[in-house]
């Protein structure tokens, strides 16, 4: 069967016969750097594409067709015109922490992918934490938002900082007890624990109501955690006209955009491995048969898959929902999501301590 | 409830008000400083009761201003139209935003346009014009503007 | 103004939104008090689109007039020019065709599903969510085609006249207007499912930005914003023109006096011009669409006053006349002007998210307010 693990393990051979073992785990340290970048910018024209063609098929409208067959190259030009761009710092603001933010918003989303399996055996670093990890490294990324909205002297962008300082630490909350509940069933924090334990069925079939309650909660907050609508209000178009970015223009705009976008991705890659299974197949009990032809599919195709459909879920939410004011959103997290999250993983312990799961 | 008989009612209490024959609503002229008592019985005195002022407007006739007041009544639906005489050198009259709210933004813009100075609005600072105005108040009628003046 | 940019003593931030700005749909700037996120006071600045229109029309015929006023209230021009042709017939005495008062009815009430549809569109917009404009354009449109058919232009129609029409209606007047119904009639459950039924949109708007009953009349509130709080105050209702009082239709009145009412208002409304439209439309009498006018029109020294209700409520036309061919003083009570006063009192001690759905729910038009 085809499979990304054979590429590398080829290549990793491939390197210890031609070098030292120091020598060859700093070529693959280097590859691996160049390719997660390739993935970043690859992500970024395809996720700016796949918005801009689902908002116009929700808002019957066509949405790029000019440039490149069927508009696919609309959002390479679009980066062209970011890059070319002057990239201005407003007079009043710390020119350090102004410039920094960006790159530290992408330096994050680039961690986040580190524990990430993206096919069978196909993962930068197997951490045995993998979701303390993530969930640890995740939190980081506020510090960016709050950097920009302070140093760009600019009140709106203040607003904007300061809305999204209190929405990510509350949603964080949620986020980290949904998560908890796949931790408690599976007993591991490793990700890829967490899917080899789903080889019989996905979590999110096995593991009753409690678990798709977890996961109803786990996109809420994420999609809060990462500012998309209808939890966008440290952008709040029309309200703070652009929020924590507004005196952003250029690459430093073009960077706030990218991070943006790769961490919905890597939300989306954290709900598709612990909820619907990494990059393990469907099955379905016993239909040998059946299990068998979904074997065939190559698991990175699945686990691509699952993370796109999530990632339109995602976007669906954005282009048919309302903003939440400022109070409405927090009298959500801490009024309704953060005890729902906390009952709901008592009966997970529960369920798990039975082993009333499947 | 009548023109008429808001003639005589208002006759009784200002005896010097001077009726207008032959408008399509009940028109009156009133002295400048009698306006506010005027206001103030117009929109508190029961069975009278003009709540709602939709339009005020102010004519230069180059010999002097006049103040005109459009008022309704929203439960009878009976109009008034209470005019005002100004003098154009200093025009002054009594603000009426205690009465109506909405007297608030009018008065403003005549005050930028015209130049007529309330007495006792809490606001009277430039709505329309850019701040720093200097010259002339733009719908007057010797108001000059060689640019951006088109005449026909 | 600019002196004000910064805090205040009491450590209240002081913001302006505006002029530039997506909320304010125009060159409005409001400079807001803010208190972390709750307003604590909200002062408009005008003039920024300015033209003074009362001016320039003091320099105009009255044949010349009518088309500047169309630039004020763009999206309801149609019922501006109304107005204004009511006001010139009102001093001539010119007896109207009744096929052109019809037809002028019928426009009037397409122009006002057109406004309110762009309304719809807008105040989603401003809320977050960016679908439903694009929904509202859809019918939007078709009634643009309509009016770019019949009168040439799609936004300043500029078709009315003094003492009737400029020409008749397109021959394929009636056929695209009940097809327009058609069209409206099936998406208009679309609307409710997208934005009126949506838990969030009701929570945005519901209590928010009370204006009460006393507070609207005393603030000059008219349509949609002052029958939002329980107001009556319909012109087509309490004082006829044009052969209104010959047709069936409900004043729509909410009493909430929240945004959500006013909201109400609005998408009811469109119900209701859809009504009239219904009974116009195969009732269209024949004869002239014109009336017999001099070529320059001179009005009698006099005062008139005529008033119409556009989209956004009351405008009025006063015209002064010292019997020449242009007027002496013209003056246009605008709605928007009287209704953007409300606002402070509106905003105070709601959270700057609000201010929007408020400024949406008034149906702000920026050079209407400005002339």
């Amino acid at each position: 069967m085809w499979s990304l693990a054979n590429i590398t393990n080829s290549i990793h051979e491939a390197l210890n016969n031609q070098f030292s073992a120091g020598w060859a785990l700093f070529f693959e340290m280097l590859m691996a750097g160049i390719a997660v970048i390739s993935l970043f910018a690859i992500l970024g024209l395809v996720l700016v594409l796949m918005e801009r063609k689902v908002s116009a098929w929700m808002q019957i409208r066509l949405g790029p067709n000019r440039v490149g067959p069927k508009g696919m190259l609309q959002s390479f030009a679009d980066t062209l015109k970011l890059l070319v761009k002057e990239g201005l710092t407003p007079g009043g603001a710390d020119k350090f922490l102004f410039n920094f933010a960006p790159v530290l918003a992408i330096i994050v989303a680039m961690l986040l992918m580190a524990p990430i399996a993206f096919a069978k055996d196909f993962q930068l670093w197997n951490l045995n934490i993998g979701v303390l990890y993530v969930s640890a490294i995740s939190s980081v990324s506020v510090i960016s938002i709050l950097m920009a909205g302070w140093a760009s002297n600019n009140k709106y962008s203040l607003m904007g900082a300061m809305r999204s300082g209190a929405q990510i630490v509350s949603y964080e909350l949620s986020a980290g007890l949904a998560i908890l509940s796949v931790v408690v069933l599976t007993g591991s924090l490793s990700l890829n624990d967490i899917i080899l334990s789903q080889q019989n069925g996905w979590w999110i079939f096995k593991g009753h109501l409690p678990v798709l309650i977890a996961f109803v909660l786990f996109m809420i907050a994420v999609t809060a955690e990462t500012n998309r609508a209808p939890f966008d209000l440290a952008e709040a178009e029309s309200e703070l006209t652009a929020g924590f970015h507004t005196e952003y223009s250029g690459m430093k705009f073009a960077l706030f955009f990218l991070a943006e976008y790769v961490n919905v991705f890597i939300v989306c890659c954290i709900g598709a491995t612990l909820f619907l299974g990494g990059w393990m197949p469907f099955h379905i009990g016993n239909w040998q048969q059946f299990n068998h032809i979904m074997d065939y599919i190559p698991s990175s195709i699945w686990f691509m898959g699952k993370t796109f459909f999530l990632i339109f879920l995602i976007m669906w939410f954005r282009w048919t929902f309302p903003r939440l004011r400022i109070d409405q959103l927090l009298t959500l997290e801490w009024k309704y999501l953060l005890p729902i999250g906390m009952i709901n993983l008592l009966v997970v312990a529960a369920m798990a301590i039975g082993g009333w799961h499947f | 409830m009548t023109d008429e008989w808001l003639q005589e009612t208002l006759l009784n209490s200002f005896p010097d008000l001077v009726f207008e024959p032959g408008t399509e609503w009940l028109q009156v002229t009133v002295q400048s400083q009698q306006w506010l008592p005027l206001a103030n019985t117009l929109r508190y005195k029961a069975d009278m009761d003009f709540d709602f002022l939709f339009c005020v407007t102010c004519i230069d006739w180059k010999t002097h201003l006049a103040m005109v007041y459009h008022l309704r009544c929203t439960t009878t639906q009976l109009h008034l139209v209470v005019k005002a005489t100004l003098n154009p050198l200093n025009p002054e009259i009594d603000s009426v935003t205690s009465i109506w709210k909405t007297a608030d933004f009018h008065e403003r813009e005549v005050y930028e346009m015209f130049g007529v100075n309330f007495k006792g609005h809490p606001d009277l600072r430039l709505l329309i014009l850019p701040d720093g105005w200097e010259g002339r108040n733009p719908l007057r009628k010797d108001f000059e503007d060689p640019i951006n003046m088109i005449r026909l | 103004m600019f002196e004000e940019i910064g805090t205040t003593t009491d450590g209240d931030l002081i913001i302006n939104v505006g002029p530039q700005h997506p909320a304010t749909h125009g060159v409005l700037h409001l400079v807001i008090t803010l208190n972390g996120e709750t307003i604590r006071k909200v002062e408009p600045h005008l003039g920024y689109i300015h033209r003074s229109i009362e001016k320039m029309c003091e320099s105009l015929t009255y044949r010349q007039f009518i088309y500047v006023t169309s630039r004020m209230d763009y999206l309801s021009s149609h019922i501006n020019n109304h107005a204004c042709a009511m006001c010139v017939e009102k001093g001539l005495q010119i007896e109207v065709p009744e096929r052109a008062k019809v037809i002028r009815i019928l426009l009037d009430e397409l122009t006002r599903i057109a406004s309110h549809e762009l309304w719809w569109g807008a105040m989603a917009m401003d809320l977050g969510a960016f679908t439903p404009f694009f929904h509202a354009f859809r019918e939007r449109e078709s009634i643009n085609d309509i009016m770019e058919e019949t009168c040439g232009a799609r936004l300043t129609m500029n078709f009315i006249v003094p003492g009737g029409l400029m020409a008749d209606i397109h021959p394929n007047f009636q056929k695209r207007v009940k097809d327009f119904i058609r069209l409206y009639k099936s998406k208009f459950e679309e609307y409710n499912e997208m934005v009126t039924g949506n838990v969030i949109f009701r929570n945005r708007m519901e209590g928010v930005g009370y204006l009460s009953k006393a507070d609207a009349i005393s603030f000059g509130c008219t349509g949609p914003t002052a029958r939002g709080s329980g107001v009556s105050c319909d012109v087509r209702k309490w004082f006829p023109y044009e052969g209104y009082e010959k047709i069936a239709f409900d004043e729509v009145i909410e009493t909430g006096g929240d945004s959500l009412s006013r909201y109400m208002v609005r998408v009811r409304e469109m119900n209701q011009s859809i009504r009239i439209i219904e009974q116009l439309i195969d009732a269209i009498p024949e004869g002239e669409y014109q009336a017999k006018t001099k070529a320059v029109l001179k009005l009698p020294k006099g005062e008139f006053y005529s008033r119409v209700e556009t989209a956004r409520g009351e405008f009025g036309v006063y015209i002064v006349s010292e019997g020449g061919t242009t007027p002496y003083r013209i003056k246009f009570r605008s709605p928007g002007f009287s209704n953007l006063s409300a606002l402070d009192q509106m905003a105070r001690g709601s959270k700057l998210g609000d201010l929007v759905a408020m400024m949406g729910t008034l149906d702000l038009v920026i050079p209407d307010i400005d002339r």
